[in-house]
C-alpha cells in the first residue's frame, strides 16, 4: 500500500520536475518548483522525519515561493521602467 | 545541436555514476555507532526528548551556530545587493483585496503565536528554531502582502537580529565555564522529563536560534519586495 | 526506502539537466532547487530504517526501547539544517539575477559575454 503511495508521489514528482525544467512560463516554473517540494515534505513524514517534513513545507514550498515571486515582480518591473 | 547530445551524453554518464549507490548497497539494518551514542545516552544525558533537537542544539552545536552565521551572511548579501538608492517611489502594487486584508487581522497573530510555540516546544515535538523562525517570516509575508505601504523597520530587525545571535554565542561560552564545554545545555538545570522547562538550555538556545533565523529571512524578503529601482 | 532514494537521484538528474539545458537564468535557479530537494531526498532515506519510528521519545517510544525503534537523527539534522540555506543561498542568486536585469535588460546567458573571447 505504501510503495504504491510513494510510486504514485514519485511519478507526478518527476512530472512536475520535467514540466518545471521545460515550462516556458517562469510563473508556471515557479510554482511546479513549489509543488515538488511540498510533495518531498510528505515523502519525509512516510521516512520518519517529521522535522525536516515540517522545515520543507514552510521552506521549500512557502517562502522560496515567495521569494521567487517578489523577484519575478522586479524583474518585471525593471523591464516596464526602461 | 551537438550542445544538445553533449548534455545528454553528460547526463547519461552521471546517471551512470549514481547507479551503483542504488543498486550495490544494502539498507542497513542497525543505527551507526555515533547515532547509537545519541539515541542511548542523548535523552539522560541532555533531558530532551526530541532527539533530532539534541544532535541540533548541543551535540552539534557548533555546526549550528556556523550555518546561522551562513544564513546570515547570505541575508546580508541579499541586502546589499539590493540596497535602496535615493527615495522610495510611490508603490506601483495593486491594493489588496478586502478578504485578504480582514483575514491578515485574524491570522497575523495567530501565525506568531504558532511560530512562537514551535520553537519553544522544540525539545517536545517536532518543530523548533528554524520551523519557528520561518513561520513568523511567513506571518510577516502575510502582513506585506496585505498592507502594500507596509514598511519593515530595519533598526528593530537589527536590534532582534544581533541581540539573540550575541546571547546564543554567550550562552555558548557560559557552557566553558559551568558545564562541559562550548554550547553544552547542562547550565540550567535539565528538569523532569517531557516538561515544558525541560533539558536545560535547549528551549532557551532554540527560541534564540528561531528569533534570529526569522529576523533574518524577514530582512531577506523586506529587501526582494522593496518597490524601488 | 530505496524507491525513495532512486527518486532522489532522479530529481538531481532532472535538475542538473535543467541547469545545463536552459539558457534563462531564473530557470537554472529553479534547476539548482529541484537538484536541492533531490540530495535532502536522497539523504534523508539513507537514514531511514526499516519499521522504525521517528526519533522522538513519547510515551510511545520509551527511553529504554529506543535504541531498537527509532532511525537514524544524525541525516535529519543535517537535512533540516541544509534546506534553510537552501532557501539563503537561493535568495542571494535571485538577487544577483535582479542586479543582473537591472545592469544588462536582459535574463539570457547568451547576452552575458563578458567573459568570451
Amino acid at each position: 500500500m505504501i510503495t504504491v503511495f510513494i510510486i504514485v508521489l514519485g511519478l507526478v514528482m518527476i512530472a512536475a520536475a520535467v514540466l518545471a525544467v521545460q515550462q516556458k512560463s517562469l510563473l508556471s516554473a515557479v510554482l511546479l518548483a513549489g509543488v515538488i517540494s511540498l510533495l518531498a515534505s510528505i515523502l519525509y513524514l512516510v521516512l520518519a522525519a517529521p522535522d525536516v517534513a515540517m522545515t520543507e513545507a514552510a521552506i521549500g514550498s512557502g517562502l522560496t515561493t515567495i521569494v521567487f515571486l517578489f523577484a519575478l515582480n522586479k524583474i518585471r518591473k525593471q523591464g516596464k521602467h526602461d | 545541436m551537438i550542445k544538445k547530445y553533449a548534455v545528454l551524453l553528460l547526463l547519461g554518464a552521471f546517471a551512470l555514476m549514481l547507479l551503483p549507490f542504488v543498486t550495490e548497497v544494502t539498507p542497513f539494518e542497525e543505527l551507526s555507532p555515533v547515532a547509537q551514542k545519541y539515541v542511548k545516552d542523548g535523552p539522560d544525558e541532555l533531558g530532551s526528548a526530541n532527539l533530532v533537537s539534541s544532535v541540533i542544539v548541543t551535540y552539534r552545536g557548533l555546526d549550528t551556530l556556523g550555518e546561522v552565521a551562513v544564513l546570515f551572511i547570505a541575508a546580508a548579501g541579499v541586502g546589499f545587493m539590493l540596497r535602496r538608492k535615493g527615495d522610495v517611489k510611490k508603490s506601483l502594487r495593486r491594493e489588496a483585496s478586502g478578504i485578504l486584508r480582514s483575514g491578515t487581522v485574524f491570522l497575523f497573530p495567530l501565525v506568531l503565536l504558532y511560530g512562537i510555540y514551535i520553537f519553544l516546544h522544540g525539545h517536545l515535538t517536532p518543530g523548533g528554531g528554524f520551523q519557528g523562525g520561518v513561520v513568523i517570516a511567513s506571518g510577516i509575508v502575510l502582513l506585506l502582502l496585505a498592507d502594500v505601504s507596509a514598511k519593515i523597520n530595519g533598526t528593530v530587525l537589527q536590534w532582534i537580529e544581533s541581540l539573540s545571535g550575541a546571547v546564543y554565542v554567550a550562552l555558548g561560552v557560559l557552557g566553558i565555564v559551568l558545564a562541559a564545554g562550548f554550547l553544552d545545555n547542562r547550565i540550567l538545570p535539565a528538569g523532569e522529563f517531557g516538561r515544558l522547562l525541560s533539558a536545560g538550555a535547549i528551549p532557551l538556545i532554540y527560541s534564540l536560534i528561531g528569533l534570529k533565523v526569522g529576523a533574518e529571512l524577514v530582512g531577506i524578503i523586506d529587501s526582494m519586495q522593496k518597490d524601488e529601482l | 526506502m530505496t524507491l525513495i532514494t532512486i527518486l532522489g537521484f532522479i530529481l538531481i538528474v532532472i535538475g542538473i539537466w535543467g541547469m545545463l539545458s536552459q539558457s534563462n537564468i531564473i530557470k537554472i535557479i529553479i534547476g539548482f532547487s529541484i537538484v536541492d530537494t533531490g540530495i535532502h531526498l536522497v539523504m534523508v532515506s539513507i537514514g531511514y530504517l526499516k519499521d522504525r519510528t521517528a526519533p522522538i521519545l513519547d510515551e510511545a517510544v520509551g527511553k529504554a526501547e529506543a535504541l531498537a525503534r527509532v532511525v537514524d537523527p544524525v541525516p535529519s539534522a543535517l537535512v533540516l539544517t541544509a534546506i534553510v540555506i537552501g532557501l539563503a543561498v537561493t535568495a542571494l542568486m535571485l538577487a544577483y539575477a535582479v542586479k543582473l536585469h537591472e545592469m544588462k535588460g536582459s535574463l539570457d546567458i547568451h547576452d552575458l559575454k563578458e567573459l568570451k573571447w
